[in-house]
């Protein structure tokens, strides 16, 4: 960084010094006031097939916050979730356009490698789907695809990654027997419990307590609540209120009418931090669904 | 002052009991179950017919010769004739299906369902390929003569064991990769999420969850292609298997299976003095050829069991 400064320095010594140093002054404050950007999202817009499912998404994601998506269903928020990890890969129709950069870097670029990405910017599912396979080799997947652990930091590592998750007291006897004995809500801290495990930086959410009941809820909301410290963590919910407890920013997405197709387009229609959303927001249609007059 | 009098109560419950009861005894509901059972009495009853007469047929075979009906080579007396040469064919054979068809069936189904993209061309290959499995058994016989007794006759060195393996090995191929597809498609889609969602590969995803989920059902469709294998004659009378004399069994002479063995036995006249007619010994010889395919199934059973056990988590 400074030693790219100073070349420039030299050369604005001649128009003037002060000019410079306080446009860079300014840009150094901006910065401090305002976390820089994880994720840069720019019109970004994604088609199954000929089908347009989302538009012009634009929006920037801070590091160490809770992000959250809401909308009704269909706009788009699980498919620009998925953008943000590659996951949409999979499925051979779908076509991604614009530009997500994750620490500055374009994450659809040739020379990125998806699984890499994938590793750093985890994913936890709607439904709880543990490997079939047991408590331990389930968090133990990920680490030992990059290999080279001992046997001891494995387990110090599955350990570790199970108690963040909340799950080790409940499970430390039983390591060995299948994850599929587990409750729902078991289920789904052993999936974060493994996301963990691979220590990623950003942990993507797609309604992950859609499947489970309140108590399994909120012990996962107070979990979240935890390790954004040490995480980014951007969730899709189709629960306001769940929004409105975990999140710092939320990004409000609708579906409007299209003229390619008679299938609605999901389009994000205001992003701000969560207590504004929920308070004073400054589209009318964010404040219709918020305040529950539609969705 | 009760909104609903104990009259129109009263009435409402008979009309319910009767619109519940009415179709308790509902005349096509009973004959369609009366249907369905004489189709499987009858489908039961032929089977187990069918192994009557041969267990009864194959009785004297047995009780005559012993082991030498096992060990016995083949020959022109039915009461001195073994089927040592088919039984080493037959198993030759099977052996040699399930090395070739099975990773070959796999890796087709692997690659047509998770890596190839699902356009046209692969809509097209997998059609034909369904219809390849309809396909009658002579035709790949023709085609084994042609290609595995001819062009490859170097490797193959003629009319073989191991013509006869590659040869049947191509015509199980269609049901093995049409039955391992759609069990690799029956994988949910939750599980190739959780293992791409921590980094893996599609390969690593493939080899650690896919594969081990799918195996079930890839067993169930190769124990289905090896006992066709086991029974087809034809495709082997096209490459040539003896059924007159054929004093020793090697992968690289000439060969007989069971069933070709039970096809030409079963033709021969009932009519020489002994015990043991040529009826007994094709009996005797499909005794055996059932017990092996039985044997296959077992063992098919059984790993089956082991990764279901897995899948399920117990």
């Amino acid at each position: 960084m400074s030693e790219s400064d100073s070349p420039q320095e030299s050369v604005a010594l001649g128009v003037g010094a002060d000019v410079s140093t306080s446009l860079a002054q300014e840009q150094q404050t901006k910065s401090d006031s305002m976390d820089l950007p994880i994720f840069t999202v720019r019109d970004l817009s994604v088609k199954y097939g000929e089908f347009r499912a989302v538009r012009d998404v634009t929006l920037d994601i801070s590091e160490h916050e809770i992000t959250a998506f809401i909308g009704p269903s269909g706009c788009g928020k699980t498919t620009v979730l998925r953008c943000l990890n590659r996951m949409n890969d999979f499925i051979d129709s779908a076509k991604v356009e614009g530009r997500v950069d994750y620490h500055g870097v374009d994450l659809y670029h040739e020379d990125v490698n998806p699984n890499e990405v994938r590793r750093r910017i985890g994913m936890v599912f709607q439904k709880p789907n543990p490997f079939p396979k047991s408590i331990f080799d389930n968090v133990a997947y990920g680490p030992r695809l990059t290999g080279g652990m001992s046997k001891a930091d494995l387990n110090d590592l599955v350990e570790k990654s199970l108690r963040r998750a909340a799950l080790w007291d409940e499970v430390k006897d039983r390591l060995k027997a299948s994850a599929l004995g587990l409750s729902g809500g078991q289920q789904q801290r052993l999936c974060i419990a493994r996301c963990i495990a691979v220590e990623p930086d950003v942990i993507l959410m797609d309604e992950p307590c859609s499947a489970l009941d309140p108590i399994a809820t909120a012990r996962i909301e107070d979990l979240m609540q935890e390790i954004k410290k040490d995480y980014t963590i951007i969730i899709v919910t189709h629960n306001m209120q769940q929004a409105a407890r975990v999140s710092d920013r939320t990004a409000f997405f609708t579906t409007e009418m299209n003229t390619e197709s008679d299938r609605r387009t999901g389009v994000l229609v205001e992003y701000d931090t969560t207590n504004k959303m929920f308070s004073v927001p400054s589209d009318e249609r964010t404040e219709a669904y918020v305040t529950g007059r539609f969705g | 002052m009760p909104i609903v009098t104990d009259s129109q109560r009263s009435a409402t419950r008979t009309q319910v009991r009767q619109a519940i009861t009415q179709q308790n005894r509902h005349l096509p509901s009973i004959a369609l179950s009366v249907t369905l059972l004489i189709a499987v009495t009858f489908t039961l009853l032929t089977l187990f017919s069918l192994l009557a007469r041969i267990v009864t047929q194959a009785i004297p075979a047995f009780s005559e010769r012993g082991t030498s009906f096992l060990s016995g080579t083949i020959g022109s007396e039915p009461d001195k004739v073994g089927i040592w040469p088919g039984l080493f064919g037959s198993f030759a054979i099977g052996i040699g299906v399930l090395l070739i068809a099975v990773p070959l069936g796999i890796g087709a189904a692997i690659y047509l369902e998770e890596y190839a993209e699902q356009n046209r061309l692969n809509r097209f290959v997998v059609v034909n390929i369904r219809n390849l499995a309809g396909v009658p058994a002579v035709i790949y016989g023709v085609l084994g003569l042609i290609i595995f007794v001819g062009w490859l006759k170097p490797v193959t060195n003629g009319g073989t064991v191991v013509a006869a393996a590659l040869t049947l090995a191509i015509l199980v191929l269609p049901v093995v990769i049409i039955t391992s597809m759609e069990a690799i498609r029956a994988v949910p889609m939750g599980l190739r999420d959780a293992g791409y969602g921590v980094g893996a590969s599609r390969w690593e995803v493939t080899r650690d969850h896919v594969v081990p989920y799918a195996m079930p059902g890839i067993l169930t469709g190769t124990v289905l292609a090896l006992a066709r294998a086991l029974g087809e004659a034809a495709p082997l009378i096209m490459i040539g298997a003896i059924t007159g004399l054929l004093p020793e069994t090697s992968l690289s002479g000439k060969f007989t299976a069971i069933p070709m063995l039970i096809y030409s036995w079963s033709g021969r006249p009932n009519s020489s003095g002994g015990n043991i007619g040529w009826s007994n010994a094709a009996a005797g010889a499909g005794l055996v050829l059932l017990a092996l395919v039985l044997v296959f199934n077992i063992i098919g059973i059984f790993l089956r069991n082991h990764f279901e056990a897995k899948r399920v988590g117990t």
